[in-house]
């Protein structure tokens, strides 16, 4: 057993964990922060998709040891209070989720590509960033979709910022 | 319509959890005391189990029991049936073999239920469960259908002679013999429907709690019917008497099928949870729901099709064998039967048609309903025999489907449908248009240039949906009626739940549902509360599968607003002492028609439960309950048009284009219809571009993860042009068809006549990976 401690969606956690934890069971069983979820063994779908230290990062590819001393942010902590974070706004308006599954790592990839293409996205490239996320429901048309719309909205913002910080 | 009412693009209330990952799986339950379950399963695809010694695991650390099938048998557990009786041309019913929920004394296939641990952590039970020492007798493993009932082939269960579950036909042999002797022309396919993994990205899971106070179990499961798994497990399993069982299906990460049936693991957890003491969690990993989900699909097929001399159809000539997999699943004989065979006549008049399918075991999976079920199957068998078809005869293949489509309805096909309602026409000219199929030759001479190969192919489909009804499909087989429950609560202050027997696993039935109740009385979205999912709520329900929830499940509810309705008319008339049949529902109030004379929604409610001054003998309260049963099976259809560009030199395919244009009936939310076509096409594509269960000649399944079933991710896909047209459905009171399956039924064909058109070559097997269609580019251009 090794401790862990983390930040986590802006609060210091800190817990013991068999050394073979990965940090996905940690985030579930240890915090109950169940938004985070299990779709595979190999590493491809995505569901567990957090962010690790301002990186999307499948949370199955990280043991929790690993992880102690980072910040981490969760589905959980993506919106400010009751004010949905831009992605998850757009995922609702444009239909992008049926059962919901896929959809917390899906979210969390698509607000770290958006912030890394701060110049805006077109369709080829959310397709082809999408590549480590499955989903089985959506047929990834309206999640596409909804990607895009919140990448337009978060630059419209982040240029809004630009101009009040200037 | 208003704009939360029937037809309106309303976001899904639903949606508020999941986003914010507060959703509520099986996986996420903690129940005190809860401890954590591993199986152990067969390595081999056909063995005899001469021992077990368990006695390694139970000194593991963390271990509280290991259990295994001789237990489970002593206690009285049942084994697993199939619930639908298909006799056999012969008269003689299905040859079912036994299936214990832990196997004692054979194996059958990869993936095979042996040994149950249960230990404090999740990693302890899969350290014991690799301890338990199994010694296996290996036997002789058959995996494809084609050859198990070859001479020589192991013989699976004794009660299956050759490995033959039924040798059932359907239509009229004669006849159609006699159609195919006036025949102009007669083309033939050899035709496989490769098998799928449904994979939906929810792993199964369940979470058995017996409480030994109330001597009363909680089952805790990934079910798209947690009532049918209640009645089930209660009636044929032992586990408990329905009034001890109850059943819940939570948030529920998708089904497609695979989540219809009862598997082993949960019987197994329940009655562990007893043995125990402690409740019992299990939780798939994606591999075992590879190995052990039920798989669809999986047919070899031969068709042929005869034609006059003025290319109009004579008649169908089918014979199929169907993979049913190592066990009968819950549903595995209506697929290839009364799912797949009652659709052979496509959108087409054909006068005569016989189909003959054998349902044979093999050392694989169980094989069950999967998206689409049967109707897929069909509508490949079709839509590729009048591609081919029109390629033969060198004539239009729109135009040979419009000159041989129903056009007048009711028609009564050969194999028992009768088709409502439907146009085939303007689906094809919707899709035709949308495609821009006529400025098709250019594009292709574009691409030429490039060095790329362009294809069109189309696929005008017809589906069943909401089967029904119960009386009809009980003559059939079937071991349950189809009907659906219903039961509207008004409360005191107005807002208003609907308990369903309709199960929401991705469908967004919280939001339809209550669309439909905004539609009658008003009342805002946020007032009306779906209730489904849980048998100690809602008392009896049929569930969701078969696109049967808009159709079935909404009509129910359709018949308890109606009782509501006119309880909460004869209220407000007698409040505003006026006449009953002069009250009208409008915003949100009881009005007399034409006047200025109204009562609130929640006035009426209160007065209904204040009873204070309701009409003189009135029972107080407001709350109805109906059953609904269909008089007929729904009928979607439609026209999907694929273009495709191949790359030569590699083989691979890409989808420039992909239309589609259904017929669903009236709809309730266009967003939510889009939605469900989208991830259907997604699915049908897979199947023709991507997916394929693979089994070695020795049963091992080798596509048993991401890495080697290649499922459709996002670059993948294009974006789609989806459209719908409306004959509404006479069969119901919405006149829906319903839209879950469409896209998954109609879209292989259409791309695997796109790409036949691209290469020349009309021999192509799905998957059609880069590898099978550079090798078929490489057979018709290397003589």
């Amino acid at each position: 057993m090794s401790d862990v401690s983390l930040i986590v969606n802006g609060k210091r956690v800190s817990g013991a964990a068999e050394d073979r934890t990965l940090l996905v069971h940690f985030l579930r069983e240890n915090l109950g922060l169940t938004g985070t979820h299990v779709g595979c063994d190999t590493s491809q779908c995505g569901a567990c998709v957090v962010h690790v230290d301002g990186k999307a990062v499948k949370s199955c590819s990280m043991l929790a040891v690993q992880a102690s001393g980072s910040t981490v942010v969760t589905i959980e902590g993506l919106a400010n209070g009751a004010d949905l974070h831009p992605v998850q706004a757009a995922f609702r308006e444009h239909h992008g989720l049926q059962c919901g599954f896929c959809t917390p790592g899906m979210i969390m990839t698509a607000t770290d590509m958006i912030n890394r293409h701060p110049e805006g996205l077109d369709e080829a490239t959310v397709r082809t960033e999408l590549e480590g996320n499955i989903c089985r429901c959506t047929g990834y048309h309206n999640i596409v979709k909804a990607i895009l719309a919140a990448s337009k909205t978060m630059s419209k913002g982040s240029k809004g910022k630009a101009r009040q910080a200037a | 319509m208003g704009i939360e009412g029937v037809g309106a693009r309303v976001a899904r209330k639903e949606d508020k959890r999941f986003i914010t990952g507060a959703g509520r799986y099986v996986d996420d339950m903690v129940v005190p005391g809860m401890k954590h379950a591993a199986f152990v399963r067969s390595p081999h695809a056909h063995a005899q189990i001469k021992k077990i010694d368990v006695k390694k695991a139970q000194a593991m650390p963390g271990v509280i029991g290991v259990l295994t099938g001789k237990e489970l048998k002593a206690d009285g557990i049942g084994n697993l049936i199939c619930g639908w009786m298909i006799h056999s041309k012969d008269g003689s019913p299905m040859k079912m073999g036994a299936w214990s929920p832990l196997a004692f004394d054979r194996v059958r296939y990869v993936g095979d239920a042996v040994v149950i641990v249960v230990a404090e952590t999740k990693g302890q039970a899969r350290d014991a469960a690799e301890a338990v020492e199994i010694t296996y007798k290996e036997l002789k493993a058959v995996v494809d259908a084609s050859k198990a009932m070859d001479k020589g082939a192991p013989q699976i269960h004794p009660e299956a002679d050759n490995n033959l579950i039924f040798d059932w036909d359907i239509g009229n042999a004669d006849e159609t013999a006699a159609a195919f002797k006036k025949a102009a022309h007669v083309v033939k396919m050899d035709i496989i429907n490769n098998r799928l993994v449904p994979n939906a990205m929810e792993p199964r899971a369940a979470l058995g709690h017996y409480d030994k106070a109330e001597d009363h179990y909680t089952c805790w499961t990934t079910s798209q019917n947690p009532h049918v798994a209640r009645l089930v497990m209660s009636a044929f399993y032992n586990v408990a008497p329905e009034n001890k069982l109850r059943v819940i299906a939570p948030d529920v990460g998708g089904g497609f099928g695979s989540k219809i049936y009862i598997y082993p693991e949960e019987i197994v957890c329940l009655w562990a949870s007893k043995k125990t003491g402690v409740p019992v969690k299990w939780v798939a990993d994606r591999t075992e729901s590879f190995l052990t989900d039920a798989h669809g699909r999986d047919h070899h097929t031969h068709a042929e099709m005869a034609f006059d001399s003025d290319h109009k159809i004579l008649g169908l000539k089918v014979e199929t064998k169907a993979n049913l997999g190592a066990y009968m699943s819950l549903f595995s004989s209506a697929t290839p039967t009364y799912l797949y065979a009652t659709l052979l006549s496509g959108q087409y008049n054909i006068p005569a048609i016989h189909a003959n399918v054998k349902a044979i075991y093999t050392n694989t999976a169980p094989v069950d309903a999967y998206r689409g079920a049967g109707r897929p199957e069909a509508t490949f068998v079709m839509e590729r025999m009048m591609e081919t078809a029109a390629r033969q005869f060198g004539v239009s293949p729109a135009e040979l489907r419009r000159k041989n489509f129903i056009t007048s309805f009711p028609h009564q096909t050969p194999v028992i449908m009768c088709y409502d309602a439907g146009d085939y026409a303007a689906s094809l000219d919707a899709a035709m248009k949308a495609s821009d199929y006529a400025g098709f030759a250019k594009r292709k001479a574009a691409a030429a240039k490039k060095g790329l190969l362009r294809g069109i192919g189309m696929s005008c489909y017809i589906e069943a949906c909401g089967i029904a009804p119960s009386a009809a499909v009980g003559s059939l087989g079937a071991g349950v009626g189809l009907w659906e429950s219903a039961e509207v609560r008004v409360n005191a202050v107005g807002t208003i739940e609907v308990l369903t027997g309709s199960h929401s696993h991705g469908q967004g039935h919280e939001t339809t549902f209550a669309q439909l109740v905004n539609e009658r009385f008003g009342v805002p979205l946020d007032s009306v509360s779906i209730v489904h999912g849980d048998t100690d709520k809602v008392q009896m329900g049929m569930g969701t599968y078969g696109s049967r929830s808009g159709a079935v499940g909404m009509s129910a509810i359709v018949k308890a607003l109606d009782k509501v309705e006119a309880k909460a008319k004869k209220i407000a008339a007698h409040l505003l002492e006026a006449d009953e049949g002069d009250i009208v529902i409008e915003n949100g109030a009881l009005k007399v028609a034409g006047t200025d004379k109204n009562v609130p929604w929640f006035q009426m409610a209160l007065a209904a439960y204040t009873a204070h001054n309701l009409p003189g003998g009135m029972e107080p309260g407001l709350k109805e309950t109906a059953f609904y049963d269909p008089s007929n099976f729904t009928f979607p259809a439609g026209c999907y048009i694929c273009e495709v560009e191949v790359d030569p030199e590699t083989g691979m395919t890409e989808i420039i284009q992909f239309v589609a244009a259904d017929d669903f009936g009236n709809i309730i939310n266009p967003m939510i219809v889009e939605g469900q076509v989208h991830g259907g096409l997604a699915q049908g594509i897979g199947q023709a571009l991507l997916e394929g269960a693979h089994y070695d000649n020795g049963g091992q399944l080798l596509t048993a993860s991401y890495m080697d079933y290649t499922m459709p991710r996002a670059g993948d896909l294009p974006s789609f042009k989806v459209s719908t047209s409306n004959t509404p459905c006479p069969g119901n009171p919405l006149g829906i068809k319903g839209c879950g399956e469409a896209g998954a039924i109609g879209s292989p064909p259409a791309v695997i006549n796109a790409i036949t058109d691209a290469i020349g070559s009309n021999d192509l097997a799905m998957p059609a990976s880069p590898s099978t269609v550079w090798a078929a580019i490489r057979a018709t251009t290397k003589h």
